[in-house]
């Protein structure tokens, strides 16, 4: 009897197996932490995009909704072979579907060498758009070449106001404000981030300060008001930290409205 | 000298004041090309007459006070409906083409006319198929059988169930009683037959009698076999049928032997024609076709002639969907059970492109999906779009649009059908696509390919009763269960399936031609139909996880005194189906593949083209309550996946990535469809309704780009679904899509509201 069975389970090629000493040196595969990967649309960038999730943050943000990503040593160790291999079965969809790739986390940038490496490889091996989503903290650390290969910044300015950008994350706005500006001299597209926090962050002043920097910058294509919630409370909870937000309400539809006619009235696209 | 429709269409408002050709003008002035003149050819006629539309929607027209008037009479309705179960039957008339008066929802303001009793959710009983089911379900709802109805159809008439039972064997029955071939349609109509009721428009229905008459002599002819015997009877009664239904419409006032000569009369002939089906077959799903371009031919000639308005036209839609969305059969609380709802499946097929590359796309395309917006959101018509990355972007959008608004579409690659079936091709019921007027199916249900499985590991003998229901196997005695061991017993297993399941078919559908033969529908084919037999699967994904949990974990079987494997414990992770992970996808597309081999060694009656769909509809809850503890890990009675869908919470990347193994499975192995549901909060499709609309089309190209076949979109959120179960009077028109069809979520049983809650939400964080 024939029978066509399912074919043998097949390990992952060994891709690059090294021959020699100086083809080790030449060819290390680069290694990362990563968290996850994931399939979204419209909320990581434009379309539906291949979105990796590297482990490690230097910010501890109160409303963080992925405390899990903190530690780079939670992360897997994955080479980015193994995430170029998963990506690329998706090419055929996300070229038809208009969207791209995204790296976020976690901190990219806290490992820019492998963030590097998979936006190179993500748009000269597989075409497709590259986003790279920061708070810009380690925006030195990511060098100019990371950025060529970068076709879109999701840039996260927590705050304007200094000591609620400290108290938000823990660390001091002004890496991100560099990194803002080195984008602008790049002409890089930009798309500010703004997460509103009833109490925290929505001080009309603090609102007012990141919306006319933005405006400032003129590589800000979209500004995209977050309204804070709660789904990752539960996550909080599991590492056994306190979320320090458990009592403070989510904005209503009302207050996000009026943050984003702050950024509208410095002629940007708020959403 | 009959009415003309000149006459009866006086009280109309809405054309009240427009100009009607005179009888003698000819119906076919200002339309191109030759062929569909000489021989009944309606893909001849559109393809040379329609004119593609690439704009956007403005151009739409609200609905008329009329419209509305109409409607909210029948919404006033509906909740003594769904409170009764039925709104009304006739319980002593058993139907016929032209067995009832007619019947108006509101005689001064139809637009188009006929119901299928002679009142509108008055339903009507159809004994052919089987009296038992007639008699069940009148009791169900509290009505009596007429004894001199009863006497006919149990001593002087016999009908297609007794034909089965007659034929089947005792195996089959066992199959039947155990769940593991479910739905068969041994006791109702089978459906999933598209009569091209466009060419009683485009002819009429004298010059389509001419034609069947001219297949007869060519019957005639031939030495009497008993298939030439069979077709020369068969042919008889399509143009009896042909006969009746000229009647029927001239009981409406309107003479049909000739063709249609205006748009709202083009509605109307095709209606009538579509209307002589359902008022004779309860079929399991009654599909009207691919209808808009036809129409849209008509319409535009009228509006270009200024005869027509905008408003005018799309009041006519409406007035006709309106029609469709009552089309009523009486059936059994059981019936109901595996399709709930009261589905019809009037599916409407739309769009896709023509061979020559030109979009099937017209205005009236944008007028049917108008109708969800002017009469707000509703299962039937089943509204199916033909998709390809290469439709005009602005209908793209459009239909995104109405999909994000009204989770009342549902999605099919055009690009995957056109090869197969050309471009006058629509789906019937939910995922089955048909040549329009050449091609014809012989529906198969489905069989549990999970519980399959462990028949494998327990010899034929089911995990539920310990009753042996297939002889000669031996059962697995491993304490823990081996791959190749399974692999090959559940491989010999499958082929007593497919071989029982064939079997089956052929006596159902042999007795179906004898007893319920479908006489218009098929008076409205060719002579030469292709005839497919569509079997089906359901839990593949079950049966799928379960063997990769088998091969990439350890399992161990629990038995009970007697050696019945009766539960699993899963050691180890194993990768699921859901996840665009080939280890779990290969299984799941090599179950399709093999069990499709495997029906295809058997002969079918009338030589049919063996098919099939990994499709459940509803009844994947009631697969899941017949199935016992599975390897995978799922527990005894919990429902299936829908579908083909992976099981719920095992894909773990996002409903793309879930997509995606779906999208791997073989077209040419499941050429009858397969079937996905994705539901999706709003806010995993973007953060504002432009960016939702311009993504999810987005998603549909890149799903189809991915040789994806069926996508079912539900955009919803979890809390409105758990407020629909608590207040159910808040949200009479609330849709939802789940395996091939829509439903009004109210009308679901609480056991399948929360299987559809329990599903996984695709959202985002």
């Amino acid at each position: 009897m024939t029978m066509l069975l399912p074919s043998a389970p097949t390990t992952p090629a060994r891709t690059g197996a090294p021959a020699t000493p100086a083809a080790v040196a030449a060819r290390r595969p680069a290694v990362g932490s990563v968290h996850s990967w994931d399939l979204s649309t419209g909320v990581d960038g434009p379309g539906t995009r291949f979105v990796t999730f590297l482990s490690g943050c230097p910010l501890t943000c109160l409303y963080c909704h992925n405390p899990d990503t903190w530690r780079m040593r939670d992360g897997r160790r994955t080479t980015a072979d193994e995430i170029v291999a998963e990506a690329g079965k998706y090419t055929r969809f996300i070229a038809a579907a208009d969207g791209g790739t995204t790296i976020s986390g976690g901190e990219p940038l806290l490992q820019p060498v492998f963030t590097g490496e998979l936006l190179h490889r993500f748009k000269h091996e597989l075409g497709l758009h590259t986003a790279l989503d920061t708070s810009g903290f380690l925006g030195a650390r990511a060098t100019d070449a990371l950025l060529r290969d970068t076709d879109l910044v999701l840039l996260d300015i927590k705050s304007w106001d200094r000591a609620t950008y400290r108290k938000v994350t823990g660390r001091p706005l002004q890496p991100t404000l560099d990194f803002a500006r080195r984008l602008a001299d790049l002409g890089k597209e930009v798309h500010v981030r703004f997460v509103l926090v009833p109490g925290l962050t929505d001080d009309p002043a603090n609102v007012e300060g990141v919306a006319a920097f933005a405006a400032s910058l003129g590589n800000v294509g979209r500004v995209d008001v977050l309204p804070f919630h709660k789904l990752g409370e539960a996550k909080w909870q599991t590492l056994g930290r306190t979320f320090a937000l458990h009592d403070t309400p989510c904005p209503t539809s009302e207050q996000t409205a009026l943050a984003r006619s702050v950024f509208t009235a410095h002629g940007l696209h708020a959403v | 000298m009959t009415a003309t429709p000149a006459e009866t269409t006086a009280v109309t408002p809405a054309l009240e004041a427009s100009h009607e050709p005179s009888p003698q003008e000819d119906a076919w002035t200002g339309f191109r090309g030759g062929l569909w003149r000489d021989t009944i050819a309606v893909r001849d006629f559109i393809q040379h007459n329609y004119a593609p539309y690439g704009g956007d929607a403005s151009f739409l027209a609200g609905p008329t006070e009329r419209t509305t008037k109409v409607w909210n009479k029948l919404l006033s309705m509906f909740p003594t409906e769904n409170e009764r179960g039925i709104y009304d039957v006739d319980v002593r008339t058993p139907s016929r083409i032209d067995a009832f008066a007619p019947g108006y929802i509101d005689r001064d303001l139809d637009i188009i006319v006929g119901l299928q009793t002679d009142a509108p959710l008055k339903r009507a009983i159809m004994p052919n198929g089987g009296w038992r089911m007639v008699e069940s379900a009148l009791n169900a709802y509290g009505y009596e059988a007429d004894p001199a109805v009863r006497e006919i159809y149990t001593k002087l008439r016999k009908t297609h169930n007794d034909g089965v039972f007659d034929a089947y064997t005792p195996e089959i029955r066992a199959c039947r009683s155990s769940g593991i071939i479910t739905g068969l349609p041994d006791a109702y109509g089978r459906g999933r037959i598209i009569g091209d009721y466009r060419r009683v428009a485009l002819y009429g229905v004298d010059r389509l009698i001419v034609a069947k008459r001219a297949d007869k002599s060519a019957v005639e002819v031939l030495w009497p076999s008993a298939e030439v015997i069979q077709e020369r009877e068969e042919v008889a009664e399509q143009i009896r049928a042909l006969e009746e239904l000229k009647a029927m419409a001239l009981s409406y006032g309107l003479d049909i032997s000739g063709p249609a000569r205006t748009g709202r009369e083009a509605v109307q002939w095709l209606y009538f024609a579509y209307l002589a089906a359902v008022k004779e077959q309860n079929g399991a799903a009654m599909s009207i076709g691919r209808i808009d371009a036809f129409l849209d031919i008509y319409l535009q000639r009228d509006i270009e002639r200024g005869l027509l308005t905008e408003s005018e036209a799309q009041e006519i839609i409406d007035d006709f969907v309106i029609k469709l969305r009552i089309v009523r059969f009486l059936r059994t609380p059981e019936y109901n059970e595996l399709y709930s709802g009261d589905p019809t499946w009037v599916t409407w097929s739309m769009a896709g492109l023509g061979e020559d590359g030109r979009p099937l796309v017209t205005r009236t395309t944008f007028r049917a999906l108008n109708t969800l917006y002017n009469l707000g959101p509703a299962p039937e018509p089943n509204l199916t779009v033909f998709w390809s990355q290469r439709l005009p972007e602005a209908f793209k959008r459009y239909a995104a649009q109405v999909a994000v608004d009204t989770s009342a579409l549902q999605f099919e690659s055009d690009e995957l059908m056109r090869p197969k079936y050309g471009d006058d091709t629509a789906i019937a019921c939910c995922v089955s696509a048909m040549a329009m007027g050449r091609q014809m199916q012989f529906f198969g249900a489905r069989v549990n390919v999970a519980k399959a499985l462990l028949y494998a590991i327990n010899g034929g003998r089911d995990e539920k009763t310990g009753k042996t229901v297939v002889e000669g196997f031996e059962p697995i005695t491993d304490e823990y269960l081996d791959y190749d061991t399974v692999l090959v017993q559940y491989d010999a297993m499958l082929g007593w399936l497919a071989k029982t399941y064939v079997h089956a078919l052929n006596v159902i559908h042999y007795m179906h031609d004898k007893y319920a033969y479908e006489r218009l529908e098929m008076a409205l084919h060719d002579r030469e139909v292709l005839r497919t037999m569509a079997c089906g699967i359901a839990g593949l994904s079950v049966a799928a996880d379960s063997l990769s949990a088998i091969r990439h974990a350890r399992v161990k079987v629990v038995r009970d005194e007697t050696g019945l494997a009766v539960d699993y414990v899963v050691e180890g992770d194993y990768p699921a189906y859901g996840n665009n992970d080939d280890r779990a996808d290969s299984l799941a597309r090599w179950i399709v593949h093999d069990f499709m081999e495997k029906v295809r060694r058997h002969p079918t009656y009338r030589d049919a083209v063996h098919t099939q769909s990994v499709l459940t509809i509803t009844s994947n809850v009631v697969y899941g309550k017949k199935t016992g503890n599975t390897p995978d890990g799922r527990r005894a009675g919990t429902p299936f996946a829908p579908g083909a869908n992976p099981m719920n919470g095992r894909d773990e990347h996002g409903y793309i990535a879930s997509a995606l193994s779906v999208a791997k499975l073989p077209y040419d192995d499941a050429e009858d469809g397969i079937s996905l549901t994705n539901t999706i909060t709003p806010d995993a499709l973007g953060r504002t309704p432009e960016e939702r609309v311009a993504n999810l089309a987005g998603v549909l190209d890149g799903f189809m780009a991915s040789d994806g076949f069926h996508m079912n979109v539900n955009v919803l959120d979890k809390a409105t679904l758990e407020d629909a179960m608590e207040h159910p009077e808040k949200y009479p028109q609330l849709t939802i899509r789940v395996s091939g069809y829509a439903v009004n979520f109210v009308r679901l049983t609480r056991e399948q509201q929360l299987d559809v809650i329990n599903r996984t939400f695709h959202g985002a964080l």
